[in-house]
């Protein structure tokens, strides 16, 4: 009996989902028909594989889609109404068209998320929700109101790539800790992504996911402790990663059109280019950062994290001093963040004073939104606390 | 099998037995043990097959309230009298009986505070509703 490839047989949903929209088929009704036939096809697959999987895909879910059609005629006791045939152009691939339906502007970003991740990278309903903690009933609501909710919308115009690519980031970002590893699914869409266009920023994207997700064998301790960057073991970073995403961020930074994805991809390259910790190059990953900041008119308001992150290069070239001065133009936007405080305590400890490190890295956790961190942050403090002539426990 | 939930308070409830100060004040080896023990909590509560979730809470606060059909709810982030009840997190377990979830909480509020002595403390122990 044979095993159905689903990693296979997940890689033909967008390309037989497209082809049933582009037909004129109803989003909405489309996706529930290939669903059902996916469910279908890991049933009868192992006994009769098919020829032609793609093809076998479309006929089952076009069949599905016709069923679904003549009982919802019959309820209404009307005569079938077969839908109008659209005048399709094939430009385009079939995974842009469906990540432009799915990254729909009018969708909320959780809605952008879930609907990207089942119809686009073919998961089941139940397998988002477990990935995002939820039952699965309100997961399957979550979906089915975004399907309608684009049923009224125009899908054939050309969508807004930013809005994919930040939707795919944001599936990469929330990717830890779950049964299902979100981070290998994000880089696997936005491998997709970069086979579909050429907009380098897509490869940028692509890279940063690579370039930051070779480290992550070495985030964690065995303990599940958080272990910051400056610490990690470096031989447990994976460098096929490393090198595939450092070979695309050059063939994107080839086109001379540079953006965001590939700024920050650059910054991540250069961390994983130093051997030890102690061999960063800061003062490149401080030119990156002017770069980044320098992409929005008002940086502090528009995008606080470059310039948050630029604080700590600021703090490594030019004095903990120095950058602590770059997180004051912060306080009044970031100030009630943890990442606000965390950073102040780093530059508080590399400028040798424990007391102001400790308050920041007490700060930080205490509006810190997840366990690990919290914990991590708390550990900081009571380490750098550690580290001066200890006043009597309990004091204070 | 009656459900309970184990409060983890941040302030509030009975007077202190051993007047703890905030974790980030600790030393490094304590907080290490105290962790360590919160994980083997889960552990033992999961082996038994008693255990259901455990979450943990943000303390920052806001109150919230209808204030009629057009207008932007009415919150309050504080200032709060230090004496109210903040609540910092729970175990939801699912036990034999009322003395066993007692049991539990007991476990729980001995884990080890500075020093590595107990911490002796207080747990709000609920049934949930069936």
């Amino acid at each position: 009996m044979l095993r159905v490839d689903e990693g296979e047989l997940r890689a033909l949903v967008p390309r037989v989902l497209a082809g049933l929209v582009r037909r004129g088929e109803d989003f909405d009704a489309a996706e529930d028909a290939l669903q059902e036939a996916l469910l279908d096809a890991l049933r009868v697959w192992p006994e009769h594989p098919p020829d032609n999987p793609r093809a076998w895909l479309a006929a089952v879910a076009m069949r599905r889609l016709i069923d679904a059609r003549r009982s919802e005629a019959a309820r209404r006791g009307r005569e079938e109404v077969l839908p109008e045939p659209v005048a399709t152009t094939e430009s385009g691939d079939d995974t842009l068209f469906l990540l432009f339906c799915c990254c729909h502007p009018d969708l909320t970003p959780a809605t952008q998320v879930a609907l990207t991740l089942r119809a686009v990278g073919g998961l089941s309903t139940r397998e988002i929700a477990d990935a995002f903690f939820v039952p699965e009933a309100t997961m399957a609501q979550r979906i089915s109101r975004a399907k309608r909710s684009l049923r009224d919308r125009r899908l054939d115009e050309p969508g807004d790539l930013a809005v994919v690519l930040r939707v795919l980031y944001l599936v990469y970002t929330t990717g830890h800790g779950g049964r299902l590893d979100l981070a290998a699914e994000a880089i696997r869409l936005a491998r997709q992504l970069t086979l579909a266009t050429d907009e380098p920023e897509a490869r940028g994207l692509l890279a940063l996911m690579l370039l930051s997700h070779a480290r992550l064998p070495a985030r964690l301790d065995s303990d599940g402790r958080i272990v910051t960057l400056d610490r990690q073991d470096r031989s447990r970073w994976n460098t096929r990663e490393i090198a595939e995403g450092v070979r695309v961020l050059q063939s994107a930074l080839a086109e001379q059109r540079p953006g965001r994805y590939q700024i920050e991809a650059a910054i991540a390259a250069l961390h994983d280019d130093a051997a030890t910790a102690a061999e960063t190059d800061w003062p490149q990953i401080l030119a990156w950062y002017d770069d980044l900041v320098a992409l929005t008119a008002d940086p502090v308001r528009q995008d606080p994290a470059a310039v948050l992150g630029r604080a700590v290069a600021v703090g490594h070239v030019l004095g903990a001093a120095a950058g602590l001065r770059e997180t004051e133009r912060l306080r009044e936007v970031l100030g009630d963040r943890h990442r606000w405080h965390a950073v102040r305590g780093h530059l508080h400890e590399l400028d040798g004073d424990p007391v102001a490190a400790g308050t920041a890295y007490a700060e930080a956790a205490r509006r810190a939104t997840d366990v690990a961190e919290r914990d991590h942050l708390v550990r900081q403090a009571a380490r750098v606390r550690a580290d001066q002539p200890r006043s009597s426990a309990g004091s204070v | 099998m009656p459900k309970y939930l184990l409060l983890k308070h941040y302030r509030g409830g009975p007077e202190p037995h051993r007047a703890v100060p905030p974790m980030d004040q600790w030393a490094p080896e304590d907080v290490e043990a105290h962790l360590a023990f919160l994980r083997h909590v889960a552990e033992v509560l999961e082996e038994r097959g008693e255990y259901v979730g455990a979450q943990a809470l943000v303390p920052a606060r806001t109150w919230v309230r209808y204030s009629g059909p057009d207008a932007a709810p009415v919150t309050t982030d504080g200032p709060h009298p230090e004496t109210s009840d903040l609540v910092a997190g729970w175990y939801m377990i699912d036990v034999e009986s009322h003395e066993r979830a007692l049991e539990v909480a007991a476990f729980v509020s001995g884990g080890p505070g500075p020093g590595g002595e107990p911490m002796y403390e207080w747990i709000d122990v609920r049934e949930i509703m069936g």
